[in-house]
């Protein structure tokens, strides 16, 4: 499905109670089967841009609308988050199988695949384990699972590797780009990591620091399927450059500010 | 030209089990005080040997009479711990859980909950009678608060994240609550389930001595109105068991619910 988000403005009251517009006239569209990546500086107002598309943060104005043919039974986003977010009380194969029981699939259907997605993120043998006894790429490659398995029209990842070291990271780049390469789902991908953005989408959408507003959008023109050769690609390293000039000063001011709260910490 | 060697400073730090000390220690009490009167140092009114209640203690359980105290004890304990751990936890999640609920129930169990239960003894005994009723529910309320106020604290500790997570995956209001704030809040209630049975085996015994003709507390009241210091010791005896007992299945119960604690 095709992901059309209109005129979307997002206005929160901070501890003061002042108003601060985080989000402000953003317009995008992501197509089927594309990658589209969203970057900007800490507090620019992209893991929010990111809840209000998944339908947990409210908008202030303007709306999301999903279009195009809808697979019966799937849900129209699900989010791979930042911190993981998986439950502790369950094992791998029980997290990942958390969306498909709210979908209301069958025990033994569940079952087979939640297998079928642990494995084809790596966890083929993991199946018992809990979080705690797996490393941080496990969990988030579980959290990948989780969000695959319940087949969305599209998948949010919010910073989802920021959390892991950089050897770990780069693997699960390339992981995630080839399971993208066979399920074609479309992202919603948020980092700030500009290198990151660019390795990974289809497009960047860049946004400027509060109020959040999209600078500009970046095609990048990289063959696929992607992969390390590619880190080193002069048409990446331009784009990077490209981009690092767009929100230098923004990064800058943002460096200055005291810590914003993220859109679910309340 | 100096040269130093760098040792571990936190060697003092180290605790070992000493595994040995701690056996030897219980036993050599015990061995202490058998010795202090067999030479008659102390008089057994005052203080019975170890082995004559452990002696005493074996020869009700062949007359039966052990048999009948404890299952009356047990009878009151179950079903008064029973009863006030089920309300307890539900009226801890739906004041954890639910802001209407918590606005009519936080101010209440707050002005209820300091109120020793054992004073509320004499006016259940009023309203309900003597008999078996206002022993459980004295029981039911000892351990009703402890459960309700940790589970309420349990819930409010679930984190966030997960709850969003949860939401984000399409769980509704009662999936929520089912499959991440239970679930969170579980080793709250565990410690509460533990303080409960602590203030449950304290009730239990205050009820049994007003009015009743069986149980634990019962056999220790009248022992001591008999003087009969080695039956008074085996009811003592018994108690400290049960209290041992309880917290031990309880911490066994806690790790078969709640495995994904263990590293």
């Amino acid at each position: 499905m095709r992901v059309i988000v209109e005129r979307l403005g997002k206005v929160y009251r901070d501890r003061l109670g002042h108003a601060v517009t985080a989000l402000d006239a953003i317009d995008l569209e992501v197509e089927p089967e594309e990658f589209v990546a969203v970057l900007g500086p800490s507090g620019c107002g992209k893991s929010t841009l990111l809840g209000i598309i998944g339908g947990l943060v409210p908008a202030t104005s303007g709306r999301i609308v999903f279009e195009g043919e809808r697979r019966p039974g799937a849900p129209l986003s699900a989010t791979v988050f930042q911190e993981f977010a998986l439950f502790p009380w369950r094992t791998a194969q029980a997290n990942v199988e958390f969306g498909l029981e709210e979908l209301g699939v069958p025990a033994a259907e569940r079952a087979r695949r939640a297998r079928g997605y642990l494995e084809m993120t790596g966890l083929a043998g993991f199946e018992r384990k809990f979080p705690h006894q797996l490393s941080g790429g496990m969990r988030q490659r579980v959290g990948l699972a989780r969000a695959l398995a319940v087949e969305p029209a599209v998948l949010l990842m919010d910073e989802p590797f920021s959390a892991l070291d950089a050897q770990t990271r780069q693997l699960l780049m390339e992981e995630l780009l080839a399971i993208w390469g066979r399920t074609r789902q479309s992202i919603v991908y948020v980092t700030h990591n500009i290198q990151e953005a660019v390795f990974m989408a289809d497009r960047v959408v860049v946004l400027s620091r509060r109020p959040g507003r999209i600078l500009d959008v970046v095609d990048i023109g990289l063959a696929r399927p992607r992969g390390e050769a590619q880190l080193a690609d002069p048409a990446l390293v331009r784009a990077v450059e490209r981009i690092w000039r767009l929100i230098k000063s923004e990064a800058q001011a943002a460096l200055t500010e005291e810590q914003t709260r993220r859109p679910w910490s309340e | 030209m100096e040269r130093v060697t760098v040792h571990d400073r936190t060697a003092f730090l180290i605790r070992p089990e000493h595994r040995v000390v701690r056996v030897l220690a219980v036993l050599g009490l015990l061995a202490l005080w058998e010795v202090c009167t067999r030479l008659g140092w102390v008089p057994a009114l005052f203080l019975p040997s170890p082995l004559g209640v452990i002696g005493e203690l074996i020869d009700m359980t062949r007359s039966g009479q052990i048999l009948v105290h404890v299952a009356a004890s047990l009878r009151r304990l179950v079903l008064g711990f029973i009863i006030g751990a089920g309300a307890g936890m539900t009226v801890g999640v739906a004041v954890g859980f639910f802001a209407l609920a918590e606005a009519v129930g936080q101010p209440l169990i707050a002005a209820t909950f300091p109120i020793p239960k054992i004073a509320l003894l004499p006016l259940l005994i009023l309203w309900l009678g003597i008999g078996e009723a206002s022993k459980v529910t004295v029981i039911v309320l000892g351990v009703f608060f402890p459960m309700a106020i940790n589970t309420y604290a349990g819930v409010r500790q679930a984190d966030p994240l997960l709850i969003r997570a949860a939401v984000a995956f399409g769980a509704g209001r009662w999936s929520v609550i089912r499959k991440v704030v239970i679930p969170s809040a579980l080793p709250m209630v565990f410690a509460g389930l533990k303080l409960g049975a602590g203030t449950a085996l304290l009730l239990l015994v205050a009820a049994e001595m007003i009015g009743a003709e069986s149980g634990i507390g019962f056999l220790v009241l009248q022992a001591g109105n008999l003087m009969e210091t080695t039956r008074l010791m085996v009811g003592i005896v018994l108690l400290s068991l049960l209290g041992v007992l309880s917290h031990w299945g309880l911490t066994r119960l806690e790790r078969l619910v709640l495995p994904w604690r263990q590293t």
